[in-house]
C-alpha cells in the first residue's frame, strides 16, 4: 500500500473539512447513484467516480456520493439522485462523466437544476 | 458487462447486501495464464435451495424486477473464455464465488480498471463492510486492506471524496506492475 504516512497528511486536511460539515447539517447535500447490475451495466461507476472527483476538486464540504440499487428503471441508468437541502429529490438519467461536470457546477454550487438531463424531460419525450 | 472489473463491482455487492463484515476480492493470474477471481465473504449466506438457483437468470432476491443477471452474466463470461464459475455457500457463515477463465482466449474479457471498483465499492460503503485486495500474477503481487486505513483514519470516514482519490492513485500504482495496465 502506498505511505499511510501520506494518508495522515489527507487525513488532516479532510479533518477541517468535517467540522465545518458538522457545524451546519442541514445544509447537507447528497448524490446518490445507482449500482445495482444494471447501473453499472450502464455506466454508473466512472459516473460515481466523477461526481467525487469534482466535489473533491471543488472542496464542497457539505456533499456526500452514496450508492443505491436498483429502483426498477433499467433503461433510464445511469440514475442518479440529487438531495439538496429543503428541495424535492432530482432525478437525473442517462448519466455520462461528462454531464457530471454541469450537474455538480449548476445544481449542486447554484441551485440550478439542470432540466434536460432529468427523468422529468426523458420521459416527455 | 464490459470488462471483469465490473462484474466484481457487480459481485460485490452481492456481499454487501448479505451484510458481510469482511469482503476478500482476490485476482490471480498463474503462469499458464488461468485467471481465477475470487469474492469471498462472511455475510448472511444462502439457504441450500437458493443456491441452487442462483445462477439462473430468473433469480433474485430483489422486489424491484424479476430477474438477477449478475451471477448468470458471470457465469457466462467464464464459460466462453474456457473456465467456470462456482458458488460455495453456508447459511450463516458467508459465500465464496470463484471464476476462472483463460486469458488465451479470445472471449476472455479485459480486466478493466480494477482500481476505479475498489474505490467505488470503498467509498460507497464507508461503514462496513471491510475489503480486502489481493493480485498476484507472475509479475508480481499487492495487497490492499482497508481495515488498516480504517485504523490510520482515526475516525475520518473512508467515504471522504480526498480519501477515495487517495485510494484510486494507490491502487493504480499497485496493480499496473501486476497486470499491466488494463488489458492482461
Amino acid at each position: 500500500m502506498k505511505s499511510l504516512a501520506e494518508l495522515e497528511a489527507i487525513r488532516q486536511k479532510t479533518l477541517s473539512r468535517i467540522n465545518l460539515r458538522k457545524e451546519d447539517e442541514s445544509e447537507a447535500i447528497r448524490v446518490v447513484v445507482g449500482m445495482a447490475t444494471c447501473g453499472i451495466a450502464a455506466g454508473a461507476r466512472p459516473v460515481m467516480l466523477a461526481f467525487m472527483d469534482e466535489i473533491s476538486k471543488r472542496n464542497l464540504s457539505h456533499a456526500t456520493v452514496s450508492q443505491t440499487g436498483c429502483i426498477g428503471m433499467c433503461r433510464l441508468e445511469p440514475m442518479v439522485d440529487v438531495y439538496l437541502p429543503g428541495k424535492e429529490k432530482v432525478t437525473y438519467v442517462h448519466m455520462t462523466p461528462e454531464k457530471v461536470g454541469r450537474v455538480v457546477a449548476e445544481h449542486i454550487v447554484n441551485g440550478r437544476v439542470v432540466e434536460e438531463y432529468t427523468i422529468g424531460a426523458t420521459e416527455d419525450k | 458487462m464490459r470488462d471483469l472489473s465490473l462484474h466484481i463491482l457487480d459481485l460485490a455487492q452481492n456481499s454487501v447486501r448479505a451484510e458481510a463484515k469482511l469482503v476478500s476480492l482476490s485476482v490471480l493470474l498463474d503462469e499458464k495464464g488461468m485467471l481465477s477471481i475470487i469474492i469471498e465473504d462472511d455475510g448472511s449466506g444462502m439457504s441450500e435451495e437458493l443456491l441452487s438457483r442462483v445462477q439462473s437468470p430468473f433469480a433474485t432476491t430483489r422486489t424491484t424486477r424479476k430477474v438477477g443477471l449478475g451471477i448468470p452474466m458471470m457465469a457466462e463470461n467464464c464459460r466462453l473464455a474456457g473456465g467456470n464459475l462456482s458458488l460455495e455457500s453456508t447459511l450463516g457463515k458467508g459465500t465464496k464465488l470463484t471464476a476462472t477463465m483463460d486469458t488465451k482466449s479470445i472471449d476472455c474479457l479485459p480486466l478493466g480498471d480494477l482500481a476505479g471498483t475498489v474505490t467505488t465499492l470503498v467509498s460507497a460503503n464507508p461503514e462496513k463492510p471491510d475489503f480486502l485486495l489481493h493480485c498476484q500474477s507472475p509479475r508480481g503481487e499487492m495487497q490492499f486492506d482497508t481495515r488498516e486505513i480504517r485504523a490510520a483514519l482515526q475516525g475520518v470516514s473512508l467515504g471522504e471524496p480526498e480519501i477515495a482519490a487517495w485510494m484510486m492513485e494507490s491502487l493504480q500504482e499497485e496493480i499496473q506492475p501486476i497486470f499491466g495496465g488494463v488489458t492482461l
